[in-house]
């Protein structure tokens, strides 16, 4: 949908799985979710992460696809793998830093989120964030989000990949990127000569 | 009469509950067979009624869509609402009425059962008296049923005693605002909640129970709101709160004394406001003077610090609200508890303006419209006291009868299954309520059961409890009965019809009516169509504070929704009471009443040394009886646990996933431990949605708040003890599942 923009939040997350209960309703995929799931650490916490996949602006996925089977499209969503090219290799499963690929064995395919292609491309909000009943998950306007308590950033480190994505995550205010890793914050690493890739 | 008919596995086996993952037929070919249409309707879980379409092909319900022009959720859906379109066409559905036998049930027709029913009930009263028959109602109803069913146990049983399962679930709300405002709603839409500066959530677990409310909270903050949370359980919302107050299972009113106690204390009341618009404060004031925040530490377990930022916060506030559910209800004192929100809210003036005020969370589906209309045993239409001679006059106007005829007062849903027990009332009708499972000490009802000369339950599925029945009259669900229901904001929706009920099942309110014929009453139930009974119930509600008069089913889909009272045709509806200043009282003014503080009806002590409380989880909607029917709703909380903190869990050498015990003055039950810091380490929690080995309920105990008549749920006492090997329960199911 033309001017809407996908925001992830956890810390609004209930952990209610209303997202995962609807994803399955997918005529495409009936009876599985796309979503990442997860109680972050149920025994401490109420804590709980729904993701979708964040569509990044340079897919690993795709990048590591030794059959090229992985697309993204003009409107910047990156698609399942095309089933008459996917080789069922699981490169993508194991390259891509937040861990959204799947290989459904009875598909012999690797399938994912592609934000409701069926729904967004008819005028429709992405289920998930349809239903979500905290907003944890919110396809809308940037202008609706802006007044939000939590600010969207869609930079990421993992160690010294820089990922800029689709989706946009909710962080504390002045936050611009995501880094993981404690390398990215310490003084020698700054400094340190990167040896080519 | 006397045991079920056959074993539980066997009706278990026949009747269910299985899950159901998929709709009966299937998902082969869907593309081809696609929906033929979209019903803007409710769902059918929790007070919420969210607005959601469903996706209907020929008579059946196969998929949803979510409702984003319906203002509450914009298309909002917790997992049930996304689910529920899976028990249309479940396979556990009675399509036949069923008569008891020696081995079991058999499918009968309706002239057979109907007839059977009819004549068993006469026969008791004949012998026994009027009121020797009782009638359970159910707060999911649409409000065209729990009208007609209170009309049914008047006019057509002439019974005092009608009660029904919101008597689990809203009544100590609705006692105390009835007590200080006249009137039994929540004085507030929900979109006030976003403008409020500071939100206290009073013993609601908003994110399971009512989770489209999360998303208001959340909203509240993101403009700078402050939350915060009573509970004994870190509750998902509890982690963004910006003051949790870690409360001892009932003692959640010595709390809100204590709150009032510092408001006082450093003059942060709102003199002008209290003068002008409120009576009895001086009594209040006196009795929270006793209630210091060191005393009040001591009772709750709450830090002193705690309680005097609270109080701050929510008397220095411009615009705050206090929100409360079960938490406080669900107690011996659960009046009170509710009474001491509202004195707080009073004293602080935070009432009759946009983002300030109290409200209740309603929990069961229409539970705010289930009880305005005459199914709870002291009310008549309109939200009108049974015993007030203006109400009976009015009443019996539109209903044809004399006055005189309309019985008085009966008892209470938990008086009612004690009434049974001592052999004092002899046949029971039940329409949608599962007292076996939802009823404080399950034993106790079993026991009372298996004494009714006569059980006649109406429903869509074999529940627990009509294991126990004589007939089963297959009744209809929400969505095949065109109505109106009332949401937790007061909004008056119309609930459309999406099918027939399937094969020889039947409309509820065609059942009454039937019932109605054969015990020589068919001149007071004329109706042909649920719209007819609505034309009636605005007529009996009008002029009652509940009034319904110029709601029409029409004015509902024009205005997405309209609050009542709205007493004509023109009136645009009131969704925020008291805006002028007065109450519902004759003298205009809110009412400050005193609250006392007393002990739990089952006090911890040296045997029984834990705390256990009660509740839902967010994939499971009351009794079950629905939701432990569709799969995906199931895998999602299989089995009741028993939540315990670390450190009480070490005391008893128990680790997470080890089978204990849990046993209280009435009972016990074996459950896994799911041992979580979330909780605190004096209190366990169990939700109560299973039957059997596994009800919650063997343990509760049967003390009512004596105004509500609600049982206090939210405070037992039990004991712990590890066990080494798996409950009966848990290996029956492990082989059926192998």
């Amino acid at each position: 949908m033309h001017g809407y923009e996908f925001y992830v939040d956890p810390s609004r997350c209930i952990g209610c799985q209303s997202c995962l209960n609807a994803c399955e309703e997918c005529e495409t995929h009936r009876g599985q979710s796309m979503i990442n799931f997860d109680f972050i650490d149920r025994k401490g916490t109420t804590a709980s992460a729904a993701f979708v996949c964040w569509h990044c602006d340079e897919p690993t996925c795709a990048m590591v696809c030794p059959a090229d089977a992985i697309k993204k499209g003009d409107d910047g969503v990156v698609q399942s793998s095309l089933k008459p090219r996917c080789i069922g290799c699981s490169n993508c499963v194991l390259a891509c830093p937040f861990g959204i690929p799947k290989i459904f064995p009875e598909r012999e395919q690797m399938m994912k989120c592609d934000m409701c292609y069926d729904r967004t491309s008819i005028g429709k909000r992405p289920m998930c964030a349809t239903v979500c009943p905290s907003q944890a998950l919110a396809y809308v306007r940037p202008e609706q989000i802006a007044w939000r308590r939590e600010k969207p950033s869609n930079v990421f480190y993992f160690g010294k990949q820089r990922i800029t994505t689709k989706v946009h995550v909710m962080v504390p205010a002045n936050t611009e990127s995501i880094s993981l890793d404690v390398l990215d914050h310490i003084w020698e690493e700054t400094y340190a000569v990167l040896p080519e890739a | 009469m006397a045991e079920p008919p056959a074993s539980s596995k066997t009706l278990l086996d026949r009747f269910g509950p299985h899950p159901a993952f998929v709709p009966t037929g299937g998902w082969q070919n869907e593309s081809e067979h696609p929906a033929h249409r979209l019903v803007k309707t409710h769902c059918c879980f929790c007070g919420q009624q969210c607005g959601i379409q469903l996706k209907v092909r020929e008579n059946q319900v196969i998929g949803f869509e979510p409702w984003e022009e319906f203002p509450f959720n914009h298309g909002m859906l917790c997992p049930k609402g996304v689910k529920r379109y899976l028990q249309g066409g479940h396979p556990d559905r009675l399509l036949d009425p069923l008569l008891r036998e020696p081995n079991g049930f058999r499918a009968a027709g309706w002239g057979e059962t109907l007839d059977f029913t009819a004549q068993r009930l006469q026969e008791i009263q004949q012998k026994y008296g009027k009121d020797s028959v009782a009638i359970y109602g159910g707060a999911s109803l649409i409000s065209e049923k729990s009208y007609l069913l209170g009309k049914f146990a008047r006019v057509a049983l002439g019974t005092r005693h009608i009660d029904y399962n919101g008597r689990l679930c809203m009544v100590s709300a609705g006692t105390a605002y009835k007590l200080a405002f006249g009137v039994d709603r929540s004085p507030l839409p929900w979109s006030d909640i976003p403008k409020a500066q500071v939100i206290l959530v009073a013993g609601a677990n908003v994110a399971e129970c009512a989770p489209i409310t999360t998303d208001y909270i959340w909203r509240c903050r993101d403009g700078g709101g402050k939350l915060m949370v009573v509970d004994p359980r870190m509750t998902p919302i509890c982690r963004n709160a910006d003051v949790y107050l870690p409360v001892r299972p009932g003692t959640d009113l010595a709390l809100y004394m204590g709150l009032l106690h510092v408001v006082l204390r450093d003059g942060l009341e709102k003199r002008e406001f209290i003068d002008q618009y409120t009576t009895g404060f001086s009594a209040v004031a006196e009795s929270v003077r006793v209630w210091d925040p060191r005393t009040v530490a001591e009772k709750t377990g709450v830090p002193p610090e705690s309680i005097e930022r609270a109080a701050h916060l929510f008397a220095k506030a411009e615009r705050a609200i206090a929100l409360h559910a079960r938490g406080v209800e669900h107690q011996s004192k659960g009046v009170e508890n509710c009474l001491a929100l509202i004195n707080l809210c009073l004293a602080t003036g935070h009432i009759g303006r946009e983002g300030a005020g109290c409200a209740m969370i309603t929990g069961q589906g229409n539970g705010q419209g289930g009880r305005e209309h005459g199914q709870k045993c002291d009310q008549l239409p309109g939200q009108r006291s049974i015993s007030d001679p203006e109400a009976r006059a009015h009443t019996a106007k539109v209903w044809g009868i004399a006055p005189e005829e309309i019985p008085q007062a009966g008892y209470s849903a938990v008086e009612i299954m004690e009434a049974i027990h001592r052999g004092e009332i002899k046949a029971l009708l039940s329409c949608c309520f599962n007292p076996l499972v939802s009823l404080p000490d399950a034993n106790f009802t079993h026991e009372a059961l298996k004494k009714l000369e006569f059980f006649g339950v109406i429903d869509f599925f074999l529940s627990e409890t009509a294991h126990y029945a004589d007939v089963v009259l297959a009744g209809s669900l929400q969505e095949e009965e065109e109505g109106i229901g009332c949401t937790v904001e007061g909004r008056v929706i119309h609930i459309r019809k999406a099918v027939d009920p399937p094969g020889n099942a039947k409309g509820d309110t065609w059942i009454y009516c039937e019932l109605a014929k054969r015990l020589g009453k068919a001149k007071y139930f004329p109706y042909h169509t649920t719209r007819e009974i609505y034309e009636e119930l605005r007529e009996a509600s009008h002029g009652g504070h509940a009034d319904y008069y110029g709601i029409t089913y029409e004015r509902i889909d024009q205005n997405l929704g309209v609050f009542w009272p709205c007493p004509s045709l023109d009136h645009p509806g009131t969704p925020r009471l008291f805006e002028d200043g007065r109450s519902y009282h004759p003298d205009g003014k809110h009412h400050f009443v005193v609250t006392e503080w007393r002990e739990s009806g089952d006090p911890v002590s040296a045997d029984y040394p834990v705390y256990l409380t009660t509740g839902r989880v967010v994939s499971q909607y009351l009794s079950g009886t629905q939701t432990r029917r569709i799969g995906a709703l199931l895998k999602q909380y299989p089995n009741p646990r028993v939540e315990i903190h670390p450190r009480l869990a070490q005391q008893y050498g128990i680790a997470d996933g080890d089978w204990v015990t849990v046993s209280s003055r009435r009972s016990q039950i074996t459950l896994q431990a799911m041992v979580v810091r979330t909780i605190r380490p004096d209190t366990v929690f169990i939700p109560y949605h299973w039957p059997g080995d596994r009800s919650a309920n063997r343990l509760t105990h049967r003390t009512l708040d004596p105004r509500s008549k609600i049982p206090e749920f939210k405070v037992s006492a039990c004991q712990l003890q590890k066990v080494t090997s798996p409950p009966e329960w848990a290996i029956q199911e492990a082989k059926g599942n192998a």
